[in-house]
């Protein structure tokens, strides 16, 4: 259960970029938060990952308040809007990243990452280099990453900009059933209403 | 608690910069502003200063100085458009291997290009201004290939094409069209060969004979012959002092091109013509830049005119040469303290570069002050630097004048900055966002720098580390200073070797400068092909 409320963004000094804002997300539950850009839908996300400081508010993750938690104690997994992969790793490092910060033993890790690619899709491109993984590649690759080590809360920051629609569409079915199968609670941030429904359970549309 | 911190995520963890900046620091600070005050302090003696710049010998000294880099400049870019408007401009097979050619010679240390053009030039050239300007030439032209035929390729040939249309006959398309396009870069390569030649040392010391002594050469002369220090130290902020105002006047002229980027397009010739002289270009490109190169191992081959491998032999053991009258140099062993000084000048830069860059790079604005600091060696010509350290590092409990490692640090000192410039892109073109993911993914502050920004340097440190090699093989200008007798590097042998009379010793200059080039060029080859291309000249000092 992640849990905002009266999360307040001021930036330069004078812009509110969230103002008071608050939102649910059930255990199990996948909500797509839908409106237009420079709306503060990432920055919302930041403010949930702990990358950003909100100037008032609270987010509270399994009934635990972890708005003053710096981000690599939060649990909270993201997938960022360009993937963010490591270049000077290969795919298999890349998933294996947060895995190895839990200090989880090699053959398990191993296994994961297996089992993560399975499940994204791309099973058996351990060893090859993030740089020649073509743009849907990619973002398998960066959704096995951030699910590796098992979040209860995953953030998705436009996670499908940037396909044709074909590869939009079937990524986008694969983004539902991924995160349905492994049971992630999931935010995801889009401006597009068609991805939207066909990923979430329930859809928050910003208009501001 | 502080809720605008603007970088919330940031790397390295705050309380590590302090630490990171200790080294590189304390190096630059005891080893460069040390020797830098201590030179200053020398001059403070203002009637020391004005006897000295009184002198009529001195100021023909900087006006050598000044008009053999003006007429090298010249000479260079004059030179150098040929085979830059070739290599930019037209394909043809064997294209690649003609800019190797080309650009070798700018890899390769002073003393070999000295070497070369002593084995190359005839007896009565040497020791005239017009061998030095030859040699600067041979140096230089990659430089102009380099700047100026990079923004050249890029050119639309339809530019051209549309002032041809409205009029313009080739010439006139040229002059109006082309050469305003490429006047930034044109004016870059002419200030860097301008500094290059402008600071001078080992070409001029080596071909300039008795009779021409740049500022640099005349600074080693004074120190390490005449004993005059104060003159020396006069000359060396001097020298300072004029290469502050070019670093400066060359900042201001920044090559900014308004040229948008475009794919390289370039020509085959087609027609009879434009084959005969393409061809005849390269020949002629080819002949220049590899005549000196020839001339040095042929000269390492022919002792005294006539065939043999005596030199070569000989390198081990001087006494076979004249029984009896050892040369003060034993070659083989210089090939071996070359060797060790490179390694431990490596390993001096690496860890000082590294630290430096993960320091400035961590550091974000403040970072700059560093950043400056690492660089000045950089606008110090090595001269100076040597001397610094030479009148600094005399007397207890500094007294490092017998000591072996301070030739080493000097080195390191002269190759720290492109070790800095090779690790610092990388790290500054690090997306922010690549932090930011591997927090959601549990990695702690410290482990988010581990894991990103060291071993992002990794990679461009193997770049740094050649090109600290290159450097220290080739190092001669803080060499001359620091070296002590038993410790001679390669170059100093060199230098040494064709200082003595009689075909031998001459002959063994030649070949231990082939080993040397073929040395250095290797590893600068080798960084290249593992690592990208830093694009500034690491061996030439």
């Amino acid at each position: 259960m992640l849990e905002v409320r009266g999360v307040v963004v001021v930036v330069f000094g004078d812009r509110t970029v969230l103002d008071h804002v608050d939102l649910d997300v059930a255990d199990g539950e996948v909500v797509a938060l839908q409106g237009p850009s420079g709306a503060g839908k990432s920055t919302l996300l930041r403010v949930i990952a702990g990358l950003l400081v909100p100037q008032a508010g609270t987010v509270r993750s399994g009934g635990v308040d972890i708005t003053e938690l710096p981000p690599h104690r939060r649990g909270i997994g993201m997938v960022f809007q360009d993937e963010q992969l490591f270049p000077h790793r290969d795919v298999g490092q890349n998933v294996e990243f947060g895995l190895r910060m839990q200090h989880r033993p090699k053959a398990e890790r191993a296994a994961r990452v297996a089992e993560l690619l399975e499940l994204v899709g791309l099973p058996g491109v351990e060893r090859r280099s993030v740089t020649s993984l073509s743009g849907g590649e990619a973002k398998r690759v960066a959704l096995a990453r951030s699910l590796a080590p098992a979040p209860p809360v995953l953030l998705l920051d436009e996670p499908l900009t940037g396909l044709d629609r074909e590869l939009h569409d079937r990524l986008a079915d694969d983004l539902a059933r991924v995160l349905r199968a492994t049971g992630t609670s999931a935010l995801m941030v889009t401006h597009n209403a068609a991805e939207a429904a066909r990923v979430a359970d329930r859809i928050v549309s910003w208009a501001h | 608690m502080d809720r605008h911190r603007p970088a919330l995520i940031d790397a390295p963890p705050r309380w590590l910069r302090p630490a990171l900046l200790v080294v590189p620091v304390a190096f630059l600070a005891l080893f460069y502003a040390w020797p830098v005050g201590t030179l200053l302090a020398q001059v403070a003696d203002r009637s020391a200063v004005s006897k000295v710049l009184g002198r009529e010998a001195l100021r023909q000294v900087v006006w050598f100085t000044c008009w053999q880099a003006v007429v090298s400049t010249v000479a260079t870019l004059v030179v150098g458009l040929g085979p830059a408007y070739l290599l930019a401009r037209w394909g043809f097979p064997g294209r690649r291997l003609l800019v190797a050619v080309v650009t070798v010679p700018f890899l390769l240390p002073t003393v070999v290009v000295g070497a070369a053009f002593s084995a190359l030039l005839p007896d009565a050239m040497l020791g005239t201004a017009t061998a030095v300007v030859i040699a600067h030439v041979f140096f230089n032209v990659a430089v102009v290939v380099r700047l100026v035929g990079t923004v050249w390729a890029q050119l639309p040939a339809d530019l051209v094409h549309a002032a041809r249309t409205l009029g313009a006959s080739p010439w006139q398309a040229t002059r109006e069209v082309t050469l305003p396009l490429l006047r930034p870069s044109i004016m870059a390569a002419a200030m860097i060969t301008f500094l290059f030649t402008f600071t001078s040392f080992g070409v001029v010391q080596i071909l300039g004979g008795p009779a021409h002594a740049t500022i640099e050469v005349e600074i080693a002369r004074r120190a390490t012959q005449l004993g005059d220090v104060g003159g020396a130290a006069v000359l060396s902020v001097l020298q300072l002092l004029i290469l502050a105002v070019l670093l400066v006047v060359a900042g201001r002229t920044r090559r900014s091109s308004e040229l948008p980027l475009r794919s390289v397009e370039r020509a085959r010739p087609r027609t009879m013509r434009t084959r005969l002289g393409v061809t005849a270009a390269v020949a002629a490109t080819t002949v220049l830049m590899a005549a000196p190169l020839v001339a040095l191992v042929t000269s390492s081959l022919r002792p005294g005119g006539r065939w043999s491998l005596t030199a070569w032999r000989t390198l081990g053991n001087d006494r076979a040469v004249r029984p009896g009258a050892a040369l003060g140099v034993d070659p083989l062993a210089s090939i071996a303290t070359s060797l060790r000084f490179a390694v431990v000048a490596t390993v001096i830069s690496v860890t000082v570069g590294a630290l430096a860059a993960l320091a400035i790079s961590g550091a974000r604005r403040r970072g700059r002050l560093l950043d400056v600091g690492v660089m000045l060696p950089l606008g110090t010509s090595a001269v100076t630097i040597g001397f610094g350290m030479l009148i600094t590092f005399d007397q207890a409990p500094v007294d490092w004048r017998g000591a072996w490692w301070l030739v080493p640090l000097g080195h390191s000192l002269v190759a720290v900055p492109f070790v800095v410039r090779a690790v610092l892109p990388v790290l500054r073109a690090r997306p922010d966002a690549w932090l930011d993911a591997a927090a959601t993914l549990g990695a702690s502050p410290l482990r988010r720098w581990w894991e990103i920004d060291v071993r992002l340097v990794r990679r461009p440190l193997v770049t740094g580390a050649g090109f600290a090699a290159a450097i220290s093989l080739g190092e001669f200008g803080a060499t001359t200073f620091l070296t002590r007798t038993g410790n001679e590097t390669l170059p100093i042998a060199i230098g040494r070797l064709l200082g003595r009379a009689g075909d031998i010793p001459r002959a063994q200059a030649s070949a231990l400068s082939v080993l040397l080039a073929a040395v250095t060029v290797t590893v600068l080859v080798a960084v290249d092909a593992m690592g990208d291309p830093a694009g500034d000249r690491p061996g030439s000092r």
